[in-house]
């Protein structure tokens, strides 16, 4: 078997409290499906045909989605505060062959054959997905003024193909200068440094990868840990090599140190294509008398989408823009479901905009005009609503004459006659009284206030 | 069959009362003795031709026409004097009438009995007479040169698919010259079209797939080396299903894995020899040895054709072409060979010779900067010019050393595209071509030119970026333009001198005989 894939969905959703205090984050819905649905589509649409989900006992429970492609859940308790990695080191005995680590919150359209060719045509360590974000072009609800997402940005530098990683630093790491190895520039004088990539969480990683993880127990998450020390190492020599030749006695920490090396763990088959490589006559760089990937035996490579669609969604912000964008993937993915749903009941069939979409058993009354907005199923609209660029989710219910407007209503919030709600995040089990006027807020239950 | 001896019993009868005089005719008498001997053949054809086509029986292939001419002759033959019969002595009217109904009912009877013998004899004679046709046998043409013929693209769709193997699509017009090969995109690997963990394709087998398709490995030696390792692990995987034989399913299961590779880059002559070598081995395995030690068999004697006919090869042709080195010699080279490279680097590295080296080499694929490199780094004077300026450089060069990517069966050398150039321009000033080749790359088939069989790469390639901006960029939107990437082309023999093989030192003419010799040691 050439991959295993990894769905990591036991995370919080930490940055976006509002919403995941009340659904689990894999669960909530995009599209009228659930988050978890969109990578698992991806892998199925691939070619996947089994799949391990590492996660909560509650989101398994409430999990309900109907795909090809066997699923094998893995619960890990909700106390153990486990990161990424701590996961991927919990599921290690299932982990046989090189792995694809995919994050609940990813979805995308992207052909995975791309980032997968990479690791298998350059025998690749480490292969990752990438995208240039844009600004999000609306303030999600709850922002007061336009914040400015000073949250730190990621540095990464690529050689002149684009394929190859040099360089990841965040700038949270760095005081304030960038310090790049001399050996990264005398191996590649061409690098393009680029702040705007936003990292999709899709990576494939060789079985040793894995292995080395068992063994170091100090790295907890694989984005902000495992991946830059796996770039760093690309330039970074053998710790054996030194030591052997440094120090005669080594003391019981240095040898600790040594095992923990990841070339120690990378097994010699891998130069099963050495003398192939001695008689071929590519080079991945000139200009310099070293041999072709200046025998690195650690490689990352990167694939960065151009065009298409890719959203992690773990901000409100990017919730909202992924439920505007979805109707589009879901065309372009080809699915049959009319964006409508059969037993809806509409009565103005007219006054349903042509992108949205509209859950099952969902009642719309008359002169409600719905444009660029997700209704979920079961919900109850009355007439002479006004709804635009919303989400709302199941169960809920809306009397007459409302007028909501980019706003996200959360399950089984009920919103009295005549409310008027702009930019605001209304919780679940919530209830607007009649005639409300909100603009801009997040109106979540006492009981929710109390976690953090 | 009968009419074939009777006319060969002709042939000899004519040429027998002049065969005492044969030796004394001169070279018209025996054109002229040829020319009758085709007419008569002819006559006799055309005699037997009207006759079998009177009986006209269900019989509708031409097998069965001889056997119907000759079955048909003796009863013409019986009707004749049957026939002659009739006009003598004047017999009563009544009588003449029964005798003639009688006749017509024997006719009918006659025919009815010959049109069963007939039918007998035509089955009869289909699976004998089939065998001996002697016209036209089309030797079957390679798939990889009929691009343009659709039924064999159909039939080879119909292979891949039962092979669960997708079919890469072409890109890009093509010149016409060259419409029957592939030209395929870098841009669009095959795996576009597999699931992702490629469970038909053993994940080696696809990982060398890509690898070939984007140039990772090249270079004959290169990828036969690579296919080798991979086979190694494909069998090191394979395990024998319950009902089946190790022999004859290994082989079977091989096949997918040889398409797959063959879509991802057509097989190069070294590799196809050592699949046929591969395959032979399997199908030889005893039958009596279990499983394990089959496989382990198999992977000794995969190790032994690589260490002896590429490794070991490498050395002795190294060692042999040491002695044409001579101190201050200048060398010529070109494009990126492995063991022009290794020959050389032995030369000054072991041996210490003193020599320079002019590297040359050509667009797109500018293989003899790697070249330059690895022979710099030995420390070997090196020279770099681009193939335009070979006329230049070679008045002071004393030899040329050329790599081959296959070596043919009339003599000819198949190399990259530019070395029939090198060697016409050499022959022109008069300076020696040696050809270095390993004997496993020697091929069976026979090209005097380099149009039927070669390879086309991707037309992309030639886009150059300068100044940030694509010449040729847009080349697709042109009707009129097509680009050509050839990647290989064919020296005739009569402008190599010598071929150093690890057999010795043979001229091209030799080629055949070591092909002989070959294959009476397989």
């Amino acid at each position: 078997m050439e991959f295993q894939a990894v769905v990591m969905a036991a995370g919080g959703g930490s940055r976006m409290t509002d919403l995941t205090s009340s659904i689990p984050k894999p669960l909530l819905p995009v599209g009228n499906r659930p988050l978890l649905w969109y990578p698992l589509n991806l892998l199925e649409r691939a070619g996947f045909e089994e799949v391990i989900v590492i996660t909560r006992k509650e989101i398994q429970k409430m999990l309900n989605l109907d795909t090809k492609m066997k699923l094998d859940f893995v619960c890990i308790s909700d106390n153990m505060d486990m990161g990424t990695a701590d996961s991927l080191r919990h599921i290690h005995q299932k982990i046989k062959t090189d792995v694809l680590v995919l994050s609940c919150d990813l979805i995308t359209d992207v052909d995975l054959y791309k980032v997968v060719d990479l690791f298998r045509t350059h025998d690749a360590t480490l292969s990752m997905l990438m995208k240039k974000t844009h600004e999000p072009t609306e303030v999600a609800p709850g922002q007061k003024g336009k914040k400015k997402p000073v949250e730190q940005r990621d540095f990464i530098g690529v050689d002149d193909t684009g394929k190859r990683l040099l360089f990841m630093a965040n700038e949270a790491d760095l005081d304030e200068e960038l310090v790049i190895k001399r050996s990264i520039l005398q191996k590649h004088p061409r690098m393009h440094i680029r702040t705007g990539l936003m990292d999709a969480h899709l990576y494939c990683l060789k079985k040793y990868v894995v292995d080395f993880l068992v063994e170091n127990r100090s790295i907890t998450s694989l984005r902000s840990e495992l991946i830059p020390h796996l770039v760093r190492k690309q330039f970074s020599s053998p710790t054996s090599l030194q030591q052997g030749l440094d120090n005669r006695e080594e003391d019981q920490k240095k040898k600790e140190q040594t095992c923990l090396d990841i070339y120690s763990f990378i097994k010699e088959d891998n130069s099963l294509l050495k003398p192939a490589a001695d008689n071929s006559c590519w080079n991945d760089h000139r200009g310099d008398m070293n041999e072709t990937l200046h025998e690195g035996k650690v490689r990352c490579y990167v694939h960065i989408m151009k065009e298409g669609l890719c959203y992690r969604v773990n901000t409100l912000g990017l919730y909202i823009e992924a439920n505007r964008q979805v109707p589009k993937l879901l065309l372009n993915l080809g699915l049959e479901e009319p964006l409508v749903h059969g037993s809806a009941q509409i009565t103005d069939r007219g006054m349903v905009g042509s992108d949205s979409i509209i859950g099952s058993s969902t009642q719309v009354g008359e002169k409600t005009s719905i444009k660029h907005s997700i209704i979920g199923s079961m919900c109850t609209i009355k007439d002479k609503v006004k709804i635009t660029n919303c989400v709302i989710m199941n169960s809920v219910t809306i009397e007459e004459g409302c007028c909501l407007q980019g706003s996200v209503i959360c399950h089984n919030a009920i919103i009295e006659k005549g409310a008027d709600i702009k930019d605001c995040l209304i919780g679940s089990d919530q209830r607007l009284e009649t005639k409300a006027k909100h603009v801009n807020e997040v109106i979540v239950g006492t009981e929710q206030l109390m976690e953090i | 069959m009968a009419e074939r001896v009777a006319l060969g019993g002709a042939g000899p009868e004519a040429a027998a009362p002049e065969g005492p005089q044969a030796t004394e005719l001169s070279r018209e008498e025996k054109l002229q003795l040829r020319k009758e001997k085709k007419q008569q053949k002819k006559k006799k054809k055309s005699e037997k031709g009207p006759l079998a086509e009177t009986p006209e029986l269900g019989s509708p292939s031409e097998a069965g026409q001889p056997q119907a001419a000759h079955l048909t002759s003796p009863p013409a033959l019986a009707d004749g004097p049957n026939d002659g019969e009739k006009p003598t002595g004047g017999k009563s009217k009544a009588e003449l009438r029964a005798e003639r109904r009688a006749k017509q009912e024997a006719e009918r009877a006659q025919k009815q009995a010959k049109k069963a013998e007939l039918s007998q004899a035509a089955t009869a004679a289909k699976p004998r007479l089939t065998p001996t046709e002697p016209q036209s046998v089309v030797k079957r043409l390679p798939e990889h040169v009929q691009m343009d013929d659709p039924v064999a693209q159909r039939k080879l769709a119909k292979k891949l698919e039962r092979q669960q193997v997708p079919l890469r699509q072409d890109y890009g017009t093509k010149v016409n010259l060259f419409s029957h090969l592939h030209q395929y995109s870098r841009k669009k690997p095959l795996t576009q079209q597999m699931s992702i963990p490629s469970t038909v394709i053993h994940p080696a087998v696809v990982r060398l797939g890509l690898q070939y398709s984007q140039g990772i490995i090249n270079g004959s030696n290169a990828r036969c080396i690579a296919l080798l390792e991979v086979f190694k692990q494909l069998i090191r995987d394979y395990s024998t299903p319950p009902s089946e034989e190790l022999s004859r399913d290994l082989v079977a299961k091989l096949k997918p894995h040889i398409s797959f590779l063959n879509q991802c880059r057509p097989l190069s002559a070294s590799m196809g020899n050592a699949i046929k070598f591969l395959k032979k081995e399997i199908l030889c395995l005893p039958d009596t040895l279990r499983e394990e030690e089959a496989k382990e068999k198999l992977q000794d004697t995969i190790d032994k054709y690589l260490r002896e006919k590429i490794l070991l090869a490498a050395e002795a042709i190294s060692r042999s072409a040491f002695e044409k080195i001579n101190d201050n010699d200048v060398i010529l080279v070109y494009g990126c060979s492995s063991l022009v490279n290794r020959t050389l680097c032995d030369a000054h590295v072991k041996k210490g010779r003193a020599f320079r080296v002019i590297v040359v080499d050509s667009r797109p694929r500018l293989e003899g900067r790697e070249t330059l490199r690895r022979l710099v780094r030995k420390g070997i004077h090196c020279t770099y010019v681009m193939i335009n300026a070979i006329s230049y450089v070679l008045p002071e060069v004393s030899k040329v050393l050329l790599g081959a990517h296959a070596l043919l069966a009339n003599g000819s050398v198949m190399s990259r595209v530019g070395t029939s150039q090198i060697a016409l321009v050499s022959k022109a000033y008069n300076v020696p071509v040696l050809v270095c080749c390993e004997t496993y790359k020697f091929c069976e088939r026979v090209q005097t030119d380099s149009f039927v069989s070669n390879e086309l790469d991707d037309p992309d390639d030639l886009i150059v970026l300068r100044k940030g901006q694509a010449q040729l960029g847009g080349w697709a939107e042109n009707k009129s333009l097509r680009l050509l990437n050839l990647v290989y082309d064919v020296t005739p023999p009569d402008l190599v001198d010598l071929v150093i093989t690890d057999l010795g030192m043979i001229p091209c003419t030799s080629v055949p005989v070591v092909l002989r010799v070959k294959n009476v040691d397989q």
